[in-house]
């Protein structure tokens, strides 16, 4: 397989894979950073969400035990704090998974990231990831090392977490209440004792904390992971967040519960759900405050290689990496001119999208809701009124298979990117997963066709954006409030979005519903 | 006086490097416990360690056989649910 990277020549992405170049959006989330952080995040696909497309990360399975249990994981399979839970990962030692990553690195050179995140906790693993760490910091010093945890031993380990060429730590926190702790963790072991119920779940709490304060003291990057469970912590994450902000972490990105039945968890067991994309969405944007959450994350899984979105490991199986001769010192030079070639890249695209979002300003597309501030456009008392209502804001789903155009066959597209048009411009919101109801056959499931797995998942989008679409669906997808468009085949995606929102403003599409306004007030 | 891992372990680490006694050795199928160095972790701890870490119900016997873990005794799912 080919990665869509450097010269943007190789349209082709990979199926499972975010397109590259398609996700970008038009405030870059890393403006609200101050300059350090930016310095040190810009090149790492977990934090950028434009460097996501270039450069790769990769996990290594090190650490399989655990100290805690949530109710969203069973142990028989990988940490679904950080992984898709239901494949377990092939288990690395220290020194093999440090031959795999010097493999991996020379092999693929926009890999710049190492992550530890399981399948348990790297930190209930100590010897294991410290040791992982410890070679690669002096072997491989030009790659960053990051770790996930889920913080009940990490105050213990600032120390040494701060001695390695470790930048950035993850720590998944759900909650900041034990009431609320106790319905997530159902035990934790301590001091040699397991621990149960809001006991343990208030020691847990309490090490979180102190661990992110401690970190972010050292300066050390703090990212906090929450898992949304309805019903359990949707409305206290809220709260999660204004905390771990006003404590110095730097992102907070909310994350849906995964619980299928068939993982086996308490939670799948038991048929808690996981949130709808509506409600992930209005949470996330009520956590976001004036930065931008985190929304191309894939919850990877703990050994996952390559883009985010695509899977490369099979290239590295241990015995092909027995077979490999890896020169690192060589290596090491020509990955930093690759980085180089990126970096040049990625600045021309970033004042390329500041001259287009003036452009956008000065066409007046951005349509300002407030009457004093609003310009003096000299059209008809029509269009004064328009400016005067706030135009509400639409949702489209996008098919694209890469390069930031719409590029992709509607029946093709196995996922959606979701973009959100406003008076404020375009933003990327997120991806949806689907069946290409082309190859889906008649039925999947209990008899739920794959158009209507579509259909389902694009809920809450008004449009859908590609290259062509049939006349099969077009009916299905207009009853359930989609209109697909095909009009924009081969156009940059965010120029489209903005057009198509446009053209609904003129036809007057876009008063507030009521319920919206309602929201909204 | 021992303790014993049986197949339902699944190889995840998290008891051996706690055990006082160093009975506890990675194996295939699965981790194993060597009865004449366990102690049951009697005079180190007030707990045996490896069955207080253990996330698998089932997975450590205690020396009549029994599970230290009984079903639903980790996770609190409902034994209805589990049988399904
Ligand atoms: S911290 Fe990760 S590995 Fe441990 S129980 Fe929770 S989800 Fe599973
Ligand atoms: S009971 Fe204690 S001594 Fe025996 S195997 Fe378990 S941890 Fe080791
Ligand atoms: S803690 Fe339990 S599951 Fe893990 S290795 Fe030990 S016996 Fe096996």
């Amino acid at each position: 397989m080919q990665l869509p990277v450097i010269n943007n020549t190789a349209t082709e992405a990979p199926k499972s894979g975010c397109s590259a170049g398609s996700c970008g959006s038009t405030d870059d989330q890393m403006n609200h950073l101050p300059e350090h952080i930016r310095q040190k995040v810009f090149n790492h696909p977990c934090y950028s969400e434009e460097a996501h497309h270039y450069f790769a990360r990769m996990h290594v399975a090190v650490a399989p035990a655990c100290n805690i249990q949530c109710n969203y994981c069973n142990r028989k399979y990988d940490c679904a704090n950080e992984s898709r839970p239901g494949v377990v990962s092939e288990l690395h030692h220290p020194d093999q998974a440090v031959k795999k990553v010097l493999a991996v690195a020379a092999t693929i050179p926009q890999m710049t990231v190492l992550g530890i995140a399981g399948p348990g906790d790297p930190l209930a693993n100590p010897e294991r990831t410290f040791s992982t760490f410890r070679q690669l910091a002096e072997q491989a010093p030009d790659i960053k090392l990051c770790v996930s945890t889920n913080g009940l031993s990490l105050p213990e380990h600032v120390e040494e977490l701060s001695k390695h060429n470790i930048d950035h730590v993850t720590i998944t926190i759900n909650c900041v209440d034990p009431d609320v702790g106790a319905q997530i963790y159902p035990w934790i072991f301590w001091k040699n004792k397991r621990i149960k119920g809001r006991e343990a779940a208030a020691i847990l709490i309490e090490q979180q904390q102190k661990g992110l304060e401690m970190l972010v003291a050292r300066g050390i990057l703090v990212k906090v992971n929450s898992v949304m469970i309805p019903g359990v912590n949707d409305k206290h994450l809220e709260e999660v967040s204004k905390i771990v902000k006003s404590k110095g972490a730097f992102l907070h990105n909310v994350m849906p519960l995964i619980s299928e039945a068939e993982h086996g968890t308490f939670y799948g067991l038991t048929g808690q759900r996981g949130p709808t994309h509506d409600e992930l969405q209005a949470l996330q944007d009520a956590c976001a405050g004036d930065m931008n959450m985190m929304r191309h994350c894939r919850q990877c899984r703990a050994d996952a290689v390559g883009l985010l979105g695509e899977d490369r490991g099979a290239e590295f199986t241990m015995d092909k990496i027995e077979a490999m001769e890896i020169n690192y010192p060589e290596a090491m030079k020509m990955r930093a001119e690759v980085h180089a070639a990126i970096n040049e890249e990625l600045e021309s695209k970033r004042l390329a999208k500041e001259a287009k979002v003036q452009l956008v300003n000065i066409q007046g597309l951005k349509g300002s809701p407030s009457p004093q501030s609003s310009p003096a456009s000299g059209r008809g008392s029509n269009s004064e009124k328009q400016l005067l209502i706030p135009a509400r804001p639409v949702l489209m789903a996008v098919a694209t298979k890469g390069g930031g155009v719409i590029n992709e066959h509607f029946g093709h597209a196995s996922e959606f990117l979701i973009y959100e048009a406003s008076s404020e411009g375009v933003r990327f919101i997120g991806h949806r997963k689907t069946i290409p109801y082309c190859e889906g056959g008649d039925t999947c499931g209990d008899g739920e066709s794959a158009l209507d797995v579509t259909i389902r998942e694009l809920a809450g989008c008004e449009v859908v954006l590609c290259s062509k679409v049939g006349y099969e669906p077009w009916g299905p997808l207009e009853a359930a409030g989609i209109q697909p468009n095909g009009e924009h085949a081969m156009e940059a995606i965010e120029d489209a979005v903005l057009k198509v929102y446009d053209e609904m403003r003129v036809a007057g599409k876009l008063e507030p519903k009521l319920d919206e306004q309602q929201k909204v007030a | 006086m021992a303790l014993e891992i049986i197949e339902s372990c699944v190889n995840c680490w998290a008891c051996e490097p706690l055990c006082p006694s160093k009975a506890i050795h990675e194996a295939k199928p699965h981790f194993l416990i060597d009865p004449d160095k366990c102690t049951e972790c009697a005079g180190d701890f007030e707990d045996p360690q490896c069955a207080t870490i253990c996330p698998i119900e089932g997975a450590i016997l205690n020396e009549d056989g029994n599970a230290m873990n009984p079903p639903g005794s980790l996770t609190g799912i409902p034994l209805q649910k589990l049988a399904a």
